[in-house]
């Protein structure tokens, strides 16, 4: 039975360093939720820590009502993908995974068939007799997910699975997980740095950095309206752009770097400076609009990406893609930009707040 | 905030209680009888309470002043001459394609593990005063040779003896420089010498440096070859500690012991100016190619070769013309060649000796046992577990490479020798019996098997363990099942190594023994000492060829993933 999970106000120190900083997070039953954040921001400690192999210095983590700080790991019905994969050395393919549920006291008559099914789901029944130390990556990495989704876990735990496949595999299996994950219904928490993989598989995000969560939200909302500077930084690629804003009444005039003005609805009344963040996407070329160069051009098949040095040495990245043109900017051409005004964020330059609507 | 309360009350933790008893054990074993030696050295019964009087009369008095010097002869000669054979064997070695190259390994490594004494009992078979190439030089050629005995003949004997040292460490590091070292240097216009000395040299320092100290210290504490080459007046060390042992009487052996001390000192001393002087030349590197290993063809590949040969051969000489002597006849204190060959040795040893050899089985097996089960409690903790204790468990570690045997001998004499009377008036003691015999292995041999546990254990990856506790296994059967399962190849590799030198201990022993507790290599030195040469000869050859069984079983075992030293 898949469990929900409550964290509230999780705290985890390391002498003085606090590595994970009173985190507050409610993941749904049957919900895939990542944890997402560059190295050090605390995702592995968060997740060891609800996995039991860290200790909880303050707050509480519940499954369901049950708080479960201090309950032993092997108790907690907890299923955890490791990033090495972390497969018993010593045992074979089919006793890697039947070790679960020997430890469960499931029959063995059992244990035979559901290992079987297990092996069946993610597609390696014909390596059941082998050693780990006879199987690819990406084999190795389906024993383990083979492992935990047997013991049908109440929370599945994953530390990046994916880290160590190459690039083509790594998309492969990401879908093969998402599929196996809502085929089974089980609550997932998934460690990730690559927020390509977090978009992709994901139910709900939460961005952190530095032990702090900076947003949680679809991947959708997370890409479309970061709430802050940083999520737009670290999701996609934005250009920062300096500004002088007077919002009043819904909406802002802002005044670009280079004295370019520029109109958006705005959320609240706010005065002062700020900048915009602005997607490759975007941007377009126009025939009136920001002045600039264009100083490098990329193709790379469905789309073009332009770096355009503005006149006082700004560059920026625009995207155009292939359908929409006939033709292809070459590497000085003098171009003019526009934004599309209802997409791109504005953020107060101090506070770092949301402006744009 | 909450304090966290998931953490289990230390005592209830199992390897809370490992380390008690580890401690314990070392406590017992190593630190009080240490103190107890510290404290007699300075103890007398020509002077009142607290005095300097030992080491007034060891520094005053030739006659022990001059064993010193000794010593550091018979240690710093041969750490030079092993560095100067051991390097440039393991570049050959690791760099050319040499023709029977694992031939030479082995026989390498069973020269260092067969019983330290036993090659200075085949050289004087062969070179000493009646020895066989020196009589037959000097009968047919009319050379005479230079004596075996003395200063000359130890270092030699040494040199032989504990190249193989230097040679495994070299080896192992010149084996996994990667290739992209040396070629960049070679693509910096270095040429092939100029790059062995200004790179590969200089990167493998570390590997010299900690091969030297291995030969420094046995040498240093070794008692058997001095004991058997000292010719003379010739006193090192460590026979000095087992003469006056041996003359002072009531068990008080403060000179003794305060010769323990300069010992254990001057150890000391070498060991913290390697480390110091290895720390600052520390080298990590990743190895993605091994270096390219040379391959020559007909006389250039002969050439390479030769070198090797030559001193595999000369080194292997003492284990070849033991086991051939068991087989000789003899007159008592010579072999007699003309007469042919004879079983006659090994029946006087089923006759009288058996004790001998069960003792040596025995007391062995015990300790293997003993050290195996700490072995692998004690390296998951220095491993997993450190905490605050972590330091002062590697520091016992290396005690035993600092404390000769003859020393822990001489420690467990004045600790051990008198626990108390009992109503009737007989006195309870350790010494003597062999159980003392037991723990003085474990004690000394342990580091061999926690070592290559705990390199073992490093390389595994401690996800391992947690999945098998995420999948339900409490910690403890987790232990069982999966870490200890893993650390098995390494710890019984290790274990294989202990046990070939718990059999072929010596020094320790010769202190602690009775007649009833003598161990083979007791046995075996004793009529070395005695000019009993056919029996000597035929315990040395079961010595080595149980040495050797061994080894092949750790090599079947370790799979090349274990490094001997």
């Amino acid at each position: 039975m898949s469990h929900s999970v409550l964290i509230k106000n999780a705290v985890k120190k390391y002498g003085d360093f606090t590595a994970v900083n009173g985190i507050s997070l409610e993941i749904h039953k049957g919900e895939f939720f990542t944890l997402l954040g560059p190295s050090g921001c605390g995702k592995t400690t968060l997740l060891r820590m609800i996995a039991g192999f860290n200790t909880v210095d303050g707050g509480e983590i519940c499954f369901d009502d049950q708080v479960i700080n201090n309950v032993a790991a092997h108790k907690r019905d907890t299923g955890m993908v490791f990033q090495n994969y972390a497969l018993f050395p010593h045992l074979n393919v089919s006793e890697n995974v039947a070790y679960g549920l020997k430890t469960r006291k499931v029959p063995k008559r059992e244990i035979a068939t559901r290992v079987e099914e297990a092996l069946k789901m993610v597609q390696i029944e014909a390596l059941a007799a082998r050693q780990p130390n006879e199987l690819s990556g990406g084999q190795q990495q389906r024993v383990a997910l083979a492992r935990v989704f047997v013991i049908e876990p109440g929370v599945l735990l994953m530390d990046e699975p994916l880290s160590n496949l190459d690039a083509k595999l790594r998309v492969q299996m990401r879908t093969t997980i998402k599929k196996l994950q809502r085929r089974l219904g089980i609550t997932t928490i998934y460690v990730t740095h690559d927020q390509e993989e977090a978009l992709a598989i994901s139910d709900r995000i939460a961005v952190m950095r530095e032990g702090k969560i900076m947003q949680v939200g679809t991947p959708e909302d997370i890409y479309r309206k970061p709430e802050n500077p940083f999520v737009a930084g670290f999701i996609g690629v934005s250009n920062f752009i300096d500004c002088s804003v007077k919002a009043q009444g819904g909406e802002a005039q802002i005044v670009l770097e280079g004295n370019y003005p520029l109109a958006l609805p705005a959320k609240k009344d706010f005065s002062g400076e700020g900048f915009l963040s602005a997607r490759p996407e975007q941007l377009f070329f126009s025939e009136e609009g920001l002045k600039g160069k264009v100083s490098l051009s990329t193709f790379l098949g469905d789309f073009v990406e332009y770096e355009i040095e503005l006149e006082d040495g700004k560059i920026l990245q625009l995207n155009e893609y292939t359908k929409d043109v006939e033709t292809r900017k070459k590497d000085g051409d003098i171009v003019h930009i526009r934004f599309d005004t209802k997409k791109v964020s504005l953020y107060a330059k101090d506070t770092g707040e949301v402006l744009s609507c | 905030m909450l304090k966290s309360k998931g953490a289990t009350p230390f005592y209830k933790d199992f390897w809370f209680w490992v380390k008690v008893v580890i401690f314990v054990v070392f406590l017992l074993f190593l630190i009080y009888p240490f103190s107890t030696l510290v404290f007699n050295s300075f103890q007398s019964t020509k002077a009142e309470g607290f005095t300097l009087y030992n080491f007034n009369r060891f520094f005053t008095k030739k006659y022990y002043y001059q064993a010193l010097g000794n010593s550091l002869k018979i240690s710093l000669i041969p750490t030079i001459t092993s560095v100067l054979i051991g390097v440039p064997l393991a570049y050959l070695m690791t760099r050319y394609n040499i023709a029977g190259k694992s031939i030479w390994h082995v026989i390498i490594i069973l020269s260092l593990m067969c019983p330290p004494f036993l090659g200075a009992y085949s050289w004087i078979i062969l070179f000493g005063n009646a020895g066989i190439v020196t009589k037959w030089l000097s009968g047919v050629l009319g050379i005479s040779v230079p004596s075996i005995y003395g200063m000359g003949g130890i270092c030699m004997v040494f040199t032989l003896k504990l190249f193989p040292y230097v040679y495994l460490y070299v080896s192992g590091a010149m084996g996994s420089i990667d290739r992209s070292v040396e070629e960049s240097a070679e693509n910096l216009g270095s040429g092939k010498f100029r790059r062995l000395l200004t790179v590969t040299v200089p990167v493998v320092t570390p590997s010299i440096a900690a091969g030297a100290l291995m030969v420094f210290m046995t040498a240093l504490a070794d008692f058997g070859t001095p004991g058997i080459l000292a010719g003379g007046n010739f006193r090192t060390l460590p026979v000095l500690i087992y003469n006056e042992y041996l003359s002072e009487t009531g068990g008080n052996a403060n000179l003794a012991s305060a010769i323990s001390m300069i010992i254990v000192i001057i150890a000391l001393l070498i060991l913290f100016v390697q480390k110091w002087w290895v720390a600052r030349k520390n080298f990590t590197m990743s190895t993605l190619r091994p270096p390219e290993i040379i391959q020559y063809k007909g006389w250039k590949r002969f050439l390479v070769t030769l070198p090797v040969a030559i001193i595999s051969l000369i080194a292997f000489i003492p284990q070849i013309v033991v086991i051939f002597c068991s087989f000789v006849k003899t007159n008592y204190s010579n072999f007699v060649f003309s007469e042919g060959f004879t079983l006659e040795h090994y029946l006087e040893l089923g006759r009288s000796l058996t004790t001998n050899i069960r003792n040596s089985f025995v007391y062995s097996t015990a300790a293997i046992i003993f050290i195996l089960i700490l072995g692998i409690l004690m390296s998951y903790v220095i491993v997993r577990r450190r905490g605050k204790t972590g330091g002062i468990l590697d520091m016992l570690m290396m005690a035993p490479y600092v404390i000769p045997g003859s020393v822990l001998g001489l420690c467990y004499i004045v600790a051990f020798n008198n626990l108390g009377t009992t109503a009737d008036g007989t006195v309870i003691r350790l010494t003597g019996t062999g159980t003392i015999i037991i723990i003085a292995m474990i004690i000394r041999k342990m580091p061999y098997t926690v070592r290559s546990g705990s390199a073992f254990l490093m390389q595994l990856e401690p996800s391992v363990e947690e999945a098998s506790i995420n999948l339900g296994e409490t910690p403890m059967k987790t232990f069982l099942k999966v870490t200890a399962r893993l650390m098995l190849p390494g710890v019984l590799s290790g274990a294989i190594i202990s046990w070939v030198t718990c059999i072929n201990e010596l020094s320790t022993s010769i202190m602690l023994y009775t007649g009833k507790t003598a161990t083979m290599t007791v046995a075996s030195y004793t009529n070395i000492v005695r000019n009993s040469v056919g029996t000597a000869a035929s315990l040395a050859s079961i010595l080595t060829v149980t040495s050797g069984i061994l080894l092949l079983i750790f090599f079947k075992v370790s799979k090349g993933r274990v490094s001997i030293v």
